[in-house]
């Protein structure tokens, strides 16, 4: 069995849990025999390429002119490239962006420019995430011609037109992996270009795997697909790489309480400060920790100074790689108060360093996990409560130590992927 | 009666902190970023003191005893030049002996600590004096606060300390019509003299030298447009305007240079110093200052250090380890106590935009005022954990 695969991220050029995902889902279909090409917008030389074989969309080339091209062109007329509206950028941001890359918004509304011959992706989440995306489509019908495989997977809305032009070009089946929601990122102020890729890329697979039961009734609900067209395949884990006592341990000699993701709206960042403030007045010891970066930064930083906690609560910037295993490694208890989390790698990460965590119910994890403290995001007492029970009471903390990790080494990407493949297998005449 | 102009130069460096991470708390306990501060001290001196100093040793050579100046050095960058260019410290001192330069008292650490403990405030400005006779030979006699912030009770509070004159702003707000042209005194206790700062003329050379181009000559002419009755023009300056603020090409140092001849032979002023200046003006009045001020930013006030979220935090964080760190007698400890509330720190962490948002910049090793919170609230947890761990010990000892 092969796929083509569509990503968007891939380690270590990762800003969210999509490539991680795409990581470990790639190296379970390799333990089950399932050959993956992995087209990504930009590939820079330095991924792991054990398990797949990586395509790089920025080194094809594209001759418009070219009968093949043009009449996938001619055929797939409603891809929209007039959009200027970033997905991941809020109001204030996109201000921002406007002001210093103007020249940008002028080279971006010349739409030739996605017709030239090469093209070169960022790969990133910027001004022209729109533009990239429909040449992301244009790739995916020409690399769809050069290879052979049996089916087509597209991780999120950002490949949803690729995966569909390959199909379109070649009749292959397609399978669509929703791994967040346009609902997931932006509660109700959802970008509509955004869900009319999503819905139209839904419509246009023959199935469609959602990475939790949450996630599949949005997709049920709000987009209106055929339930029998989606299929739950919970996301796993990788095992980590160094066993906790190689990490350095924190040098405060007192409870380190952690919150690690991107600072943005659906993290509910918020909800973390003012749960850590309510612990404040009752154990002033306990010294919080916000690791990420994100539009909500620069606003959790000044409410932690208006609560004034600064000397408590610490920020240390974006990590990547090894800084995430080092910053659980020093880590008391891990907490991740989203919003709406479809899935949430992140608390797993922790769990297998041996940290209790507290998750939202609002998450697809905690579908999966038993030995997790849950509470609803909205309830700050019951954050706090749970926070506060495993900094004190030690047969707690201890049991989620244990057991935690034994959970998590179980939920493996190689039970995932079989998963994976018996959706492939359905679809695959 | 002769006028009389004062100069007075600030001269200051902050010790930047290094990039400190959370998850070096609890193990690293150096803060300082020796490369940054090296660098920057070793431009300003090329940039300025060196300069600046040739050039006002030429004038004392010229000219005697018909020009004198002012200075005030902070401890801490005393300590610097010491560190990094020991021949700029030796330039000062050679400025210093000529006997026509007045050393100026202040707090060691260029710090707030006179907005937030008395006590704190005696000691530094006590270690201060130490520093000014050890290296200079001499017991200032007249004080100036950091970035001139005064008050009424601030005032009286140096006085008690046995001061008879001390440097302010002369702010608009606390003068209304008044002219900051005579000597002043402290509305609590008059024994106290004040001297403000002319903002009008100082800015002219501090600020808008370049957008309003003008000459010794202009600047003659509008000190001798002056009222006939007034008895002082005070300029007191950044040191830094000299080749920094205001750059080289800018003609600055030209200007400097014409400066006191065309003053002295020019117009009716003579040039005196603070000390001098006590000694020979009586107060007009009181100078009521109930609200503290200081000489920075547009407001004259104590937001460019105070006031928003993340500098209120931070002010209140470091203070309330007051207490506990009086009672450690660990030397790195004092050392960092002292560093740690120099005001650049809380400077850096201002949100205010406009044309102030430059000044701040400049010499600004952080990328924004969030960062400078985020390092320096770092930095503070690992000193409040010293300082927690050193005073269990001491009690367990006791």
């Amino acid at each position: 069995m092969r796929v083509l695969m569509f990503g968007w991220e891939f380690p270590p050029h990762i800003t969210g849990g999509l490539g991680t995902a795409c990581f470990g889902m790639t190296k379970g279909l390799a333990k089950n025999d399932v050959d993956v090409l992995f087209v990504v917008p930009r590939a820079y030389g330095d991924e792991d390429e054990t398990n797949v074989r990586l395509l790089n969309a920025s080194d094809v080339t594209i001759d418009i002119d070219h009968e093949k091209d043009r009449s996938y062109w001619e055929r797939v007329q409603y891809m929209e490239i007039g959009s200027n509206i970033i997905p991941y950028v809020g109001p204030e941001q996109f201000a921002n962006v406007l002001e210093s890359d103007r020249h940008v918004v002028e080279h971006f509304n010349r739409s030739g420019s996605v017709f030239a011959r090469n093209y070169q992706f960022s790969g990133k989440y910027g001004m022209n995430l729109m533009e990239e995306v429909a040449r992301y489509a244009l790739i995916g019908s020409s690399l769809a011609t050069k290879y052979d495989f049996d089916v087509i997977h597209a991780h999120d809305w950002l490949t949803y037109s690729a995966g569909i032009a390959a199909k379109e070009t070649t009749g292959k089946p397609l399978v669509v992996h929703m791994h967040a929601t346009e609902f997931d990122r932006s509660g109700e102020n959802i970008n509509t270009d955004v869900y009319a890729i999503e819905r139209r890329g839904m419509e246009a697979a023959d199935r469609v795997i959602t990475v939790s039961n949450l996630t599949r009734n949005i997709v049920i609900n709000k987009y209106g697909i055929d339930p029998a067209k989606v299929v739950t395949v919970h996301n796993a884990v990788e095992p980590n790489d160094k066993p906790k006592s190689e990490y350095e341990r924190s040098g405060l000699d007192a409870k380190v309480v952690t919150f690690l993701g991107r600072i943005t709206y659906q993290k509910g960042p918020a909800y973390f400060i003012e749960a850590a403030h309510k612990i404040h007045q009752v154990d002033p010891s306990i010294h919080f920790v916000m690791a990420g970066t994100g539009d909500m930064l620069e606003g959790m930083i000044r409410r932690v100074a208006q609560l004034g906690m600064g000397s408590h609560f610490h920020f240390t910037g974006f990590l990547k790689g090894e800084a995430v295993d080092q910053m659980f490694a020093m880590t008391d208890v891990f907490v991740m108060p989203s919003i709406s989390e479809p899935f949430g790698i992140v608390p797993l990460e922790a769990m297998r360093l041996n940290v209790p965590v507290v998750i939202s119910k609002q998450s697809g994890v905690s579908e999966v996990v038993k030995h997790a403290l849950k509470v609803d995001f909205w309830d700050i007492n019951g954050l706090a409560d749970s926070i506060y029970a495993l900094c004190h009471y030690k047969p707690l903390a201890d049991c989620f130590k244990d057991e935690g990790k034994d959970e998590v080494d179980s939920l493996k990407w190689e039970a995932a992927a079989k998963k994976i493949k018996a959706v492939y297998e359905s679809v695959v005449q | 009666m002769s006028k009389s102009i004062c100069f007075y130069f600030q001269v200051h460096q902050p010790y930047r902190l290094r990039t400190y991470r959370f998850f070096e708390i609890g193990k690293k306990h150096y803060y300082y970023d020796d490369y940054s501060n090296r660098m920057f001290m070793r431009r300003v001196a090329e940039k300025c003191y060196l300069p600046m100093n040739e050039l006002l040793m030429r004038q004392i050579d010229k000219f005697g005893d018909k020009v004198k100046f002012a200075f005030s050095f902070s401890g801490v960058v005393i300590e610097q030049m010491e560190q990094f260019a020991p021949e700029v410290l030796e330039s000062f001192q050679k400025l210093v002996a000529t006997g026509k330069v007045e050393v100026l008292s202040e707090t060691y650490a260029h710090s707030l600590a006179s907005l937030s403990n008395p006590d704190e405030f005696k000691r530094q400005v006590m270690a201060h004096k130490h520093k000014m006779k050890e290296v200079f030979g001499v017991t200032p006699k007249t004080f100036r606060n950091t970035e001139l912030i005064y008050s009424d009770e601030i005032g009286a509070a140096v006085a008690d300390m046995g001061y008879k004159l001390m440097l302010t702003e002369g702010a608009k707000h606390i003068l209304g019509w008044k002219s900051p042209n005579y000597m002043y005194a402290n509305a609590i206790n008059p024994k106290l003299k004040v001297l403000l700062r002319n903002f009008k003329f100082s800015d002219e050379i501090a600020f808008r030298f370049v957008q309003d181009g003008f000459r010794a000559e202009d600047f003659v002419n509008w000190l001798n447009a002056l009222p006939e009755e007034e008895e002082v023009v005070n300029i007191f300056m950044d040191y830094e305007t000299f080749g920094e603020h205001q750059q080289a090409e800018t003609g600055i140092f030209d200007f400097m240079e014409r400066l006191p001849e065309a003053i002295l032979k020019g117009s009716k002023f003579k040039f005196a110093t603070p000390q001098e200046l006590a000694k020979a003006l009586q107060p007009v009045s009181a100078v009521n200052v109930p609200n503290v001020l200081s000489w920075s930013d547009e407001e004259r006030d104590l937001t460019a250090w105070l006031g928003n979220p993340l500098q209120d935090d931070a002010f209140r964080a470091l203070y309330d380890l007051n207490a506990k760190v009086h009672r450690i007698k660990d030397e790195e400890l004092q050392q960092d106590w002292t560093l740690l509330q120099t005001s650049d720190h809380f400077y850096y962490m201002c949100t205010k935009w406009l044309s102030d948002g430059v000044v701040h910049k400049y010499f600004n090793h952080y990328a924004s005022p969030y960062d400078a919170y985020v390092n320096y609230m770092n930095v503070l947890t690992d000193f409040a954990d010293r300082v927690n761990q050193l005073s269990k010990r001491k009690v367990k000892a006791e």
